[in-house]
């Protein structure tokens, strides 16, 4: 889309955009440039010589067995907190749109979670489910389970999972909201007087219809559980206990800053890019066919 | 409602109140732990229900900071320097996008595509999959432990500009057409007439970038060495994270509650402009 009546001047344009390109440059494609750069280098340990090594420091990674399960981990990961995320706020935006009485209050409980930062998340949940004071652990005590995420590494991802959807349940349901009241009424009566029930009508009539939003909003949430949930995991978990929620974001940064491994973790951010850029090009590319509000 | 079934009504109530009070709960247990004392939040189960101590526990952590030990800062401090940064970032990435998305859409000139799609490709990749050479970029420039150090490099943002162009490309024609004819050069074009058009959109992308910026968590975390500069974010989740003989979980909590009061509060007073943020930065 373009317009038909524009400005004419020649200099003004420049100055206009100049902010934005002089910040994007700087701080985009200059440290792009240089992490796809450093990918191809090795440093020695005291950071003064470096030398061009082609892709040695991918052929390294993709020896290494830790990277790989770091990318196993954070493929399970995604797919819990996307799949039973998404279930969860779909569950609660079918009900949430059958109530007339109240449902603006619901509401404004249920958009809280999206203000608080992972970060402050990951200590919320650090709190319920801490083994010694925890209220949750103590209730889960009661009925025989032993929860220790401090050092069981399954509980520890099953808690990152519980607070990076906890996290991020607003948004899918605000999404879901106005994707089910998008959906004309006329269809569901209709149905209705045809004898469809309610479950009938949702697998039938809703469900398809609110499938471009749950698309859009699966990605959205593999992209949330990719790389927004690194707040989440520093505060709760650090990567541990051993590697068992060392997922890929918090890998590069701590073979990075930690580590001091430059040239991994350069190869790794690389290698992440590839994964968001595709991520961003399928949201795109099915963006047209998403629902309109 | 299509027809009246009391129990599918019934069930429906039954699943949302389930779902807000699963919700609410860990920011209820927050609350009511900073209001105990400190020995109260150490006995398994801790209380479910309000104590008397939330004054005197905020007041500490406000003035003192968790416990007074090496890396405390007084909470005030921190939360200063946050709102600087989030209102830093929220304006600031209002101000450049609106007027580069005006030069896009406003304007024909050389190398317009080419700064579009520029602008565009940094949507792909948050700060947190290039955060070592980012971090490297800032340090040679002098930036760490500074304002400018958090804020700039966050301002760079392919959604507003998106959304300003999106925006812009939905006001009438006419609108530019008459300006031009009464001689308006184009900046006064942009002043009287679009900007003030825009007060809804500017509105809903503030409350958005707002919270953005007050949850930033890993580059304050990054660039800070100076406590004098450490926001709420990091400090909270970085106490939370010091092995600590006896720890002193009311004072956490009160911390972490104030953490995200600002946002929250945000969020509640401004839902409508919020909704309207999140949907529209989407498209």
């Amino acid at each position: 889309m373009e317009k038909r009546v524009v400005f004419n001047d020649r200099l003004l344009p420049y100055l206009l955009v100049a902010p934005q390109m002089i910040i994007t440059l700087t701080f985009f494609f200059w440290p792009t440039g240089q992490a796809i750069w450093q990918s191809v280098l090795v440093e020695d340990a005291f950071g003064g010589n470096s030398k061009f090594v082609w892709f040695d420091n991918f052929t390294y990674l993709l020896k290494d067995p830790s990277y790989y399960e770091s990318g196993r981990i954070t493929l399970v990961f995604s797919f819990l907190v996307a799949t039973l995320g998404l279930a969860l706020s779909l569950l609660l935006a079918v009900m949430a749109d059958r109530i007339i009485r109240g449902a603006s209050a619901y509401k404004t409980i249920l958009v809280w979670p999206y203000a608080v930062a992972p970060a402050v998340a990951g200590v919320l949940f650090g709190f319920l489910f801490n083994p010694s004071v925890g209220t949750v652990s103590w209730m889960l005590k009661g009925i025989g389970i032993d929860f220790n995420y401090v050092t069981n590494g399954n509980q520890a991802l099953i808690l990152i999972v519980i607070a990076s959807i906890w996290n991020q349940v607003s948004y899918n349901f605000l999404f879901f909201l106005a994707g089910l009241q998008s959906i004309p009424k006329s269809l569901i009566e209709a149905a209705a007087i045809d004898g469809a029930g309610p479950g009938r009508r949702f697998w039938d009539i809703v469900f398809p219809l609110l499938s471009p939003t749950g698309f859009f909003l699966l990605v959205i949430n593999v992209l949330y559980a990719f790389i927004g949930t690194f707040g989440v995991v520093a505060s709760l978990t650090q990567g541990g206990p051993g590697q068992a929620t060392n997922i890929l974001v918090y890998k590069v940064y701590n073979d990075g800053f930690r580590g001091q491994d430059l040239g991994s973790s350069s190869a790794q951010s690389v290698i992440l890019m590839i994964i968001m850029v595709l991520l961003t090009f399928i949201q795109f590319r099915f963006i047209e066919r998403r629902v309109h509000y | 409602m299509v027809e009246n079934r009391p129990f599918v009504t019934f069930l429906s109530h039954l699943v949302v109140i389930l779902g807000l009070i699963i919700i609410a709960f860990p920011v209820w247990m927050t609350f009511v732990a900073a209001t105990h004392d400190q020995e109260t939040m150490l006995r398994q189960p801790v209380p479910i229900w309000p104590g008397t101590h939330l004054y005197e526990n905020l007041v500490t952590v406000l003035t003192e900071g968790y416990k007074s030990r090496p890396g405390s800062v007084p909470l005030i401090v921190t939360l200063i320097n946050s709102m600087v940064m989030a209102l830093g970032v929220a304006i600031g990435k209002i101000l450049i996008s609106i007027i580069s998305a005006f030069a896009i859409v406003y304007f024909r000139f050389p190398l317009r595509m080419t700064f579009f799609w520029a602008i565009f490709v940094t949507l792909m990749l948050p700060v947190e999959v290039r955060i070592v050479p980012t971090y490297g970029v800032v340090a040679s420039l002098g930036m760490l432990d500074s304002y400018s150090g958090l804020i700039i490099p966050l301002i760079a943002s392919a959604t507003a500009t998106f959304l300003f162009r999106q925006f812009f490309l939905s006001v009438p024609d006419e609108l530019a057409e008459a300006a031009r004819v009464d001689g308006a050069s184009p900046m006064r074009f942009f002043w009287d007439i679009l900007l003030p058009m825009s007060r809804t959109s500017i509105a809903a992308l503030f409350v958005i970038q707002f919270i953005y910026g007050w949850n930033q968590y890993l580059w304050p975390l990054l660039i800070t060495t100076k406590e004098s500069f450490y926001t709420v974010v990091m400090t909270v989740s970085r106490q939370a994270n010091v092995a600590d003989s006896v720890p002193a979980w009311n004072l956490l909590m009160a911390m972490a509650l104030l953490a995200m009061l600002p946002p929250v509060l945000v969020v509640v007073f401004m839902q409508r402009q919020f909704v309207r943020g999140l949907v529209e930065t989407e498209k």
